[in-house]
């Protein structure tokens, strides 16, 4: 045995002469395959590290030119209020579903299970072309009485333009995914809460509103993020209808200069940078909305014991 | 024990499928009168009190909180059912504790006090927590007010929701089976709360599988079985000399497994402690 314990880690009373064995006294236990993976790891590390450095193709120089380029910006800026319009639109709408879909009116149930099959079950490529493409189905978009007066109408090729296209195609597809994040979130909630809550005398809707939501929260926050990192990603797909998204931008730049990878590697950079932003906020927010669901966080100190039956 | 009927039960039926929960009940609630309910798991004792307080819906019969039929309203020589602000509102003229306590996890314990009277009956909110935190005193817990609930114990979390359901200064108090959930040791201190309030002269109708407490402290006790009424009376005598055999068998079984068949009984039941049920 090495003498190498630390005697802080125990009270020096601990040790009697009668004790023979003492696991304080052990050594650390050797994992070759520990050592092996980490090995290969920092291998791999060092290949790659070496490739982004080396390879003269990536065009380091390039990247940095273009890396604040006003109309690269501005694309990221188009990126990023588009990916929150969806989110916020496609929560709103998708909280709506999902209280439809848990609502005890069947046609109202059949309603959002065939809006969330359907905006759920075509690729939101398709979806956005179709939309771009609505003025050829629907010249006219009126608002008025079904087969009555018309208040308003507007020529469709003019309302429809891609940024219209772009928030409707992709809001309709984000909210039928949240709806089923919401659901899943809204019947995780234990029915006691509802009981509690109506017992008290509120309303169905400060019932859902004041207990059930806020506590749904917890659960759909985390999926509700992923969904977040989706859409923005999935903004890339606007640039199909020319819309000056981030991706669009630099396919703007590099149609012109050819410098393919450098501009791509530009979008890259920008789109891990603005997930990595949101991942934070997505903390903050379950953190907020875990509250009083810890015994020891919160505002709240932590209690001390009571001797039994204090009041009795 | 005078006066009128503050709640009227009247031959309410309800099922659960092919199963009747509730098969004919009556009963009347004087104002200031505390009754107990007592009867094996499965009786229909929790549902009596449920479809009193409006959660649950009744098959048939009618209930009257001060003359005022509940859940329900006449339309056109008949009934229909209320809209659901109005049953809110006849709702929060009672209140309800349950077994599991059922606090609202994200509010602190004063909030949880105060929001029934802020939000529901229209009350300051300075007014809401100067009584909440008398009322925390009352039940022992006036350091709590700002803790959540999870950091509470069981008895105390059962304390702060007898708190929650008095500040609605209700007209009808409903306990349901207040200290099945709590360990052993921590039943005394939620009893002793409800002692209080009985001796307050608060209108009180308790589900219980306490003997004891329904001896000491019931105006009234009503036994069921199989969704009925079986037998009902003054306490001490009927707990000491019932008149029915299921009654004195039910009596007997408990009397037999004593402490740990009550144990067993809410084991049966299957329910869980408020941790593992809540987390």
């Amino acid at each position: 045995m090495p003498g190498s314990l630390s005697p802080t880690k125990r009270p020096a009373d601990a040790v009697t002469d009668t004790m023979i064995d003492d696991v304080a006294r052990s050594t650390r236990r050797v994992r070759p395959w520990r050592v092996l993976g980490g090995v290969v790891l920092a291998l791999v590390a060092v290949v790659l590290a070496h490739f982004l450095v080396t390879n003269e193709r990536l065009e380091w120089d390039v990247v940095g030119e273009y890396l604040f380029d006003p109309s690269v910006l501005s694309g990221l800026g188009t990126t990023v209020w588009l990916a929150l319009a969806a989110t916020v639109i496609g929560a709103v709408v998708g909280a709506l579903l999902a209280a439809a879909q848990l609502s005890d009116f069947a046609p109202v149930r059949w309603a959002a299970t065939l809006y969330i099959g359907v905006f759920r079950g075509i690729p939101p490529l398709v979806q956005l072309i179709f939309w771009f493409n609505l003025a050829y189905l629907l010249p006219r978009i009126s608002i008025g009485i079904p087969f009555g007066p018309e208040f308003a109408s507007w020529d469709a090729n003019e309302v429809i333009t891609p940024v219209t296209a772009a928030v409707i195609g992709l809001s309709l597809v984000e909210s039928a995914y949240m709806a089923e994040i919401i659901r899943g979130g809204l019947i995780g909630v234990e029915q006691g809460q509802r009981d509690a809550a109506r017992a008290m005398g509120l309303t169905p809707a400060q019932t859902f509103f004041r207990v059930v939501l806020p506590q749904a929260m917890r659960v759909i926050i985390p999926p509700g993020g992923s969904q977040f990192i989706s859409v923005l990603k999935g903004t890339a797909l606007v640039s199909v209808i020319a819309m000056a998204d981030l991706l669009h931008s630099v396919q703007v730049i590099y149609n012109r200069t050819y410098e393919i990878v450098p501009m791509l590697i530009v979008a890259c950079l920008w789109y891990l940078a603005v997930v990595t932003l949101f991942t934070f906020g997505q903390r903050w927010l379950e953190r907020h909305f875990s509250r009083g669901h810890t015994t020891g966080g919160g505002r709240a100190r932590r209690p001390k014991p009571t001797p039994d039956g204090a009041t009795a | 024990m005078t006066g009128e009927p503050a709640l009227r039960v009247r031959g309410i039926r309800k099922n659960f499928g092919d199963h009747a929960a509730l098969d004919g009940v009556d009963l009347d609630v004087a104002d200031g009168e505390v009754v107990t309910v007592i009867g094996p798991s499965g009786s229909g004792k929790s549902t009596l009190i449920r479809c009193v307080h409006q959660l649950e819906t009744i098959d048939s019969g009618a209930i009257y909180l001060d003359d005022e039929l509940l859940g329900h309203e006449r339309h056109r020589g008949g009934l229909r059912p209320l809209g659901a602000r109005r049953v809110a509102a006849q709702r929060s003229r009672m209140s309800m504790v349950f077994q599991q306590f059922h606090l609202i996890p994200h509010f602190t314990v004063l909030r949880n006090i105060t929001e029934a009277p802020v939000r529901v009956h229209g009350r300051s909110r300075a007014e809401a927590e100067t009584e909440a935190r008398e009322l925390l005193e009352r039940v022992g817990l006036g350091d709590r007010a700002d803790h959540y609930p999870r950091q509470l114990s069981g008895g105390q979390q059962q304390r702060v929701a007898i708190a929650r359901a008095v500040a609605a200064r209700p007209r009808v108090m409903l306990f349901d089976e207040p200290t099945s959930a709590l360990d052993p040791e921590l039943v005394d201190e939620v009893l002793s709360v409800m002692r209080q309030l009985a001796a307050e002269g608060m209108t009180m109708v308790v589900v219980t599988h306490e003997i004891a407490f329904a001896r000491e402290v019931a105006d009234r006790c009503v036994f069921m079985e199989a969704g009925r009424i079986v037998e009902s009376g003054r306490p001490d005598e009927m707990l000491t000399a019932p008149r029915t055999a299921r009654l004195r068998a039910f009596l007997a079984r408990q009397a037999r497994h004593g402490e740990a068949g009550q144990r067993e009984n809410q084991h049966g039941q299957s329910l869980p402690t408020a941790q593992e049920h809540t987390s």
